[in-house]
């Protein structure tokens, strides 16, 4: 346990971690161990129990501490390529960019497109260009955050890399997790994909304004949802037509006022 | 495929506690693996090799414990064993259960000399 910050990563994390953000882990004790001599070939089992995703967890723990002390709402938004996190983006920050002070941190293998369809005076939007990685880490935005002014922001979307099954394992310091499942997808998604869907706080069904043309099976996707992600909240939502938008931006934003 | 960076983070641990206990190989990581952690067990033997390429690892054996599912109903406390999500307690209906087991993502053992 870590007697600084109370995250439960185990010393071995503490003594990797790098950067500033962590560097505070530098005044921990060394623990000394005694050490045995062993023959050259004396093979023995050490015990170890610690998680692989430790480091990104610890990471995880000081982000979301830091966007809580900034009181900044936080939402990791997932969905595999072309279900319409950009568009949703796009719109959200179209109709709430007058009244909210709103961050996205885009993570994209390659190119800085969505970043580009996402800038607008009054929005600070940061690229992360992943290269070969599938997923954000915690590192990652902690990193992209040093490039936002966290003084001015209410609300930070983390628009996450396109892919339904890597990035759920990866808390990013965020306060909900949004799954988009958007209806040219089919009914069986979240079956398909059960650990990103159970691990949902909300499930947006996006592009509903299509559920017609593709003969979309509502009520199969919606029991299909509530199976997987028993307590998630779950919307409909068009950014083309505005359907739904005002119960995702009531989720967004409880308290404020908006048109 | 996030299994090289899972593998990446379970040789960096390997390394720091090998070395802490004094010791100059490692012959064997040992991972327990849940079965809705996201990860495909062979995709992790083929990203192993590579990884361990040039380490105090290389040529070690890699073994994967897999950890089942296991959920405790939050209504009447049944414990059952699903084989993947979703949780729905056979014994009541009732749809939600708290998952005890099948997340784990863990170093659990190294075979060191």
């Amino acid at each position: 346990m870590c007697t600084k910050c109370g995250c439960s990563t185990g010393s071995t994390a503490q003594q990797q971690a790098s950067g500033a953000a962590v560097a505070h882990h530098d005044a921990h004790p060394h623990h000394e161990h005694p050490h045995h001599h062993h023959e050259a070939d004396e093979r023995r089992v050490l015990e170890v129990h610690q998680s692989l995703l430790a480091k990104n967890e610890h990471q995880a723990w000081h982000n979301r501490e830091r966007f809580q002390q900034k009181k900044i709402r936080v939402f990791n938004v997932l969905s595999s390529p072309g279900a319409g996190k950009t568009a949703l983006l796009e719109r959200t920050l179209a109709d709430l960019g007058g009244t909210q002070r709103i961050g996205v941190i885009v993570g994209d293998l390659a190119t800085d497109n969505d970043a580009r369809r996402l800038r607008r005076p009054g929005v600070q939007v940061v690229q992360v260009s992943t290269g070969t990685v599938c997923h954000l880490e915690a590192a990652m935005v902690a990193r992209a955050c040093e490039q936002l002014d966290l003084n001015a922001l209410d609300l930070l979307f983390i628009e996450n890399v396109g892919n339904l099954v890597c990035p759920a394992a990866y808390d990013l310091g965020e306060e909900q997790r949004v799954v988009l499942l958007s209806v040219t997808e089919g009914e069986d998604k979240p079956l398909k994909y059960p650990t990103i869907f159970h691990n949902a706080d909300v499930v947006l069904i996006s592009k509903s304004d299509l559920a017609s043309a593709v003969e979309f099976a509502r009520a199969t996707a919606l029991a299909n949802i509530h199976r997987m992600a028993p307590r998630a909240r779950i919307l409909e939502v068009s950014a083309r037509t505005g359907a739904g938008l005002t119960a995702w931006y009531d989720l967004l934003t409880p308290r404020a006022v908006h048109v | 495929m996030h299994e090289v960076s899972l593998l990446e983070s379970a040789l960096e641990l390997a390394r720091a506690e090998a070395t802490r206990q004094g010791a100059r190989r490692i012959h064997r990581l040992t991972l327990r693996i849940g079965a809705m952690a996201g990860v495909v067990p062979e995709a992790l033997s083929f990203a192993f090799e590579v990884v361990t390429q040039g380490t105090l690892a290389e040529g070690a054996t890699l073994e994967v414990i897999d950890v089942p599912l296991q959920c405790v109903c939050e209504l009447c406390a049944h414990a059952f064993s699903p084989p993947v999500y979703p949780c729905e307690c056979p014994r009541c209906g009732h749809p939600r259960a708290r998952v005890a087991q099948g997340r784990e993502l863990e170093l659990a053992s190294l075979e060191v000399s």
